[in-house]
């Protein structure tokens, strides 16, 4: 009888009881949509690394490098010599180093230089390499050859045998054709890094493309590097040597902390999204104090029947109470689907425009905490009514007397 | 077997704007035998909804003893009186007190709901004894108004009480409904066994009851306020 209560005092105010829902819906969308999303955004940004601890690139920006380097963002600070990576891969602590070039691009899609190397049991994630999808193969070293990401694929439509002249620089300019023809032999298997959204061909296809200034032709953007598992100290060792003693070139190391560094810089406005996400809770509070409040003194009389009939004073706060915890729970169940929607937009910007995969539904205690929060909340808001319609005298809810 | 009702030197008072308490009712005794019906006679103001919310344990007296089913009403907690109201009486309002949400037959299944529990078979079978089976899922809104103090009855049937309280049944009736409720209520208390007892200024209602008790008789608070 009590849930058939709620359930009916719920529909009788239907215009009050969906806007609280709506609000405490807003309020826990909001919040586990900041928490979940901030830290969700970190850890895939670790997790697209690629697999890679460090970035050797030209004297500059650690970020820019981390940027350049990994995530195919941003420009290179400058470029390094077929030396210096030939030295950074002979060193004994390296377990794998891939030289990479850019500066050219397919509309607006970048074309990255490679050493064969990249297809070489070349792990991004444990137990994961980079492959090429069956049917295709890797590109040919020397070869006006492409092996495409497949997040690129499918933005430019392409399959195996598709041929394309690339662009000169990394933004798009119709008018910067170069004449080589490349073709597509190989899509890369999917790997939800920013390996995806890229067209990679070998080092000397980009190197060597008309127009380019043939005194850099063995130059490169940067050099991916894995340290080897049992070096430990290979990161402390190699920053010492080339951001401390050395001054030509940076080492970007570790590749978290350098991330963490750059979230470090949008805190301002994780700050701001948390303090409107809380006041969204709180005026979903409100709402849902109102609803249940104007709900309660618009059914004086049912309660006070209700008491009529035998039903004790904390039958009232029960059913009070529920109101407002049925509004918490319908609130939190629309919450959870708002967050599905805010999640995967938030996924789907990042996957397209950056190549990092999201995954809003992996563990976060705040997929705990915020629901049970707006729930709270929307039950203490009911305190105040529930304690009216515990105080409310019979004789006066049934009046007038006769 | 024991009285339904049973009224001993029964004293209230209401606090008046001056802050002096006003009298209204002072029963010295008043008697209802198990399957009785009375009618108490009194018009509007002379303290029948008092008495009868006394009787149901909604109002406490200043002092005296009443007894329902020879439950001492006077002597039980709150909790006590609300499980004498869900279990032992049956009360019809003259506002008929349906809640607007709830079906025909989930207001019925209310008067079952704090005694016995709710149970949508005996409230089926309430609504059938008083006509309105096939009313069931109807909302009050969707009732006639004689409909709707059908419902009520039947609400206060369906716990099968020892005692029946009725204030002013009729009172948003015609006549004619009013009759055919009157005569509900009676045929309903007496299949059951149940005493009834009605208060109304209605001379229709009170002329269709054999035992009509004045209520300004009754009263000797009335009385007093004559001799002051």
């Amino acid at each position: 009888m009590l849930f058939l209560l709620i359930r009916r005092g719920l529909r009788q105010h239907l215009v009050s009881t969906a806007v609280a829902v709506l609000l405490v819906a807003l309020g826990m969308g909001l919040v586990v949509s900041v928490w979940v999303v901030r830290a969700e955004a970190e850890q895939s940004f670790n997790r697209s690394a690629s697999g890679f601890d460090a970035v050797l690139g030209a004297r500059g920006s650690k970020l820019q490098l981390v940027l350049n380097g990994l995530f195919h963002q941003e420009a290179s600070p400058g470029n390094i010599t077929a030396e210096d990576y030939q030295q950074v891969k002979s060193l004994p602590m390296v377990d794998r180093a891939i030289p990479i070039v850019v500066g050219d691009n397919f509309r607006g899609v970048r074309l990255v230089g490679v050493s064969d190397d990249f297809f070489q049991n070349l792990e991004y994630a444990p137990d994961h390499v980079y492959t090429v999808e069956p049917g295709g193969r890797p590109f040919k070293v020397g070869e006006k050859e492409a092996v495409v990401g497949s997040l690129a694929a499918h933005q430019l439509g392409w399959t195996l045998g598709t041929t394309f002249h690339p662009f000169h620089g990394l933004d798009y300019n119709p008018s910067a054709q170069h004449s080589e023809i490349f073709t597509v032999v190989g899509v890369l298997a999917p790997t939800n890094t920013p390996a995806d959204r890229v067209i990679w061909v070998p080092l000397e296809g980009v190197q060597r493309l008309g127009g380019h200034d043939p005194a850099a032709f063995t130059d490169l953007s940067a050099v991916l590097i894995r340290f080897k598992p049992e070096a430990k100290a290979a990161g402390l060792m190699l920053d010492t040597r080339y951001n401390r003693q050395g001054k030509r070139l940076t080492l970007a190391w570790p590749v978290a902390s350098i991330l963490a560094d750059l979230f470090s810089k949008f805190a301002w406005f994780e700050d701001a999204l948390r303090a409107l996400a809380y006041m969204v809770a709180v005026v979903a509070g409100a709402s849902v104090f109102s609803a249940v409040y104007s709900s309660m003194s618009a059914r004086k009389r049912d309660l006070a029947i209700l008491r009529a009939l035998g039903a004790h004073r904390r039958f009232l706060i029960a059913a009070v109470l529920g109101e407002s915890a049925g509004i918490g729970l319908l609130g939190c169940a629309l919450g959870f689907g708002l967050y599905a929607l805010i999640a995967s937009t938030v996924q789907e910007i990042l996957r397209t425009r950056i190549g990092v995969l999201l995954e809003p539904w992996a563990w976060n205690p705040v997929l705990v905490w915020g629901p049970l929060l707006m729930l709270g909340l929307s039950i203490a808001a009911g305190a105040l009514p529930a304690w009216r319609a515990y105080r409310l005298s019979v004789a006066d809810g049934l009046s007038p007397l006769s | 077997m024991d009285p339904a009702l049973v009224i001993r030197d029964l004293v209230k008072s209401y606090p008046a704007p001056s802050g002096q308490r006003i009298e209204v009712l002072r029963i010295p005794r008043f008697e209802l035998g198990a399957g009785q019906q009375v009618a108490v006679r009194g018009e509007s103001g002379l303290g029948k909804t008092t008495l009868m919310h006394i009787i149901a344990g909604i109002l406490v007296p200043d002092s005296g003893f009443v007894a329902v089913g020879g439950a001492e009403v006077t002597g039980l907690s709150e909790a006590g009186r609300d499980r004498l109201r869900a279990e032992r009486l049956g009360y019809v309002f003259q506002t008929f007190n349906l809640l607007q949400g709830l079906t025909a037959l989930e207001n019925v299944m209310l008067g079952l709901a704090f005694g016995r529990g709710a149970d949508p078979k005996a409230a089926l079978e309430a609504l059938t004894r008083v006509g309105l089976a096939e009313r069931a899922h109807h909302l009050p809104r969707q009732l006639s108004t004689g409909q709707q103090q059908r419902v009520a009855v039947a609400r206060a049937l369906a716990n099968r009480p020892c005692l029946i309280l009725a204030d002013e049944p009729t009172g948003n009736l015609d006549t004619a409904r009013g009759r055919k409720i009157v005569q509900l209520l009676r045929d309903s208390a007496s299949s059951l066994g149940s005493a009834l007892l009605v208060a109304s200024h209605d001379p229709e209602v009170l002329g269709s009851f054999e035992q009509v008790v004045d209520l300004a008789a009754l009263n000797q608070a009335a009385r007093l306020e004559e001799d002051v």
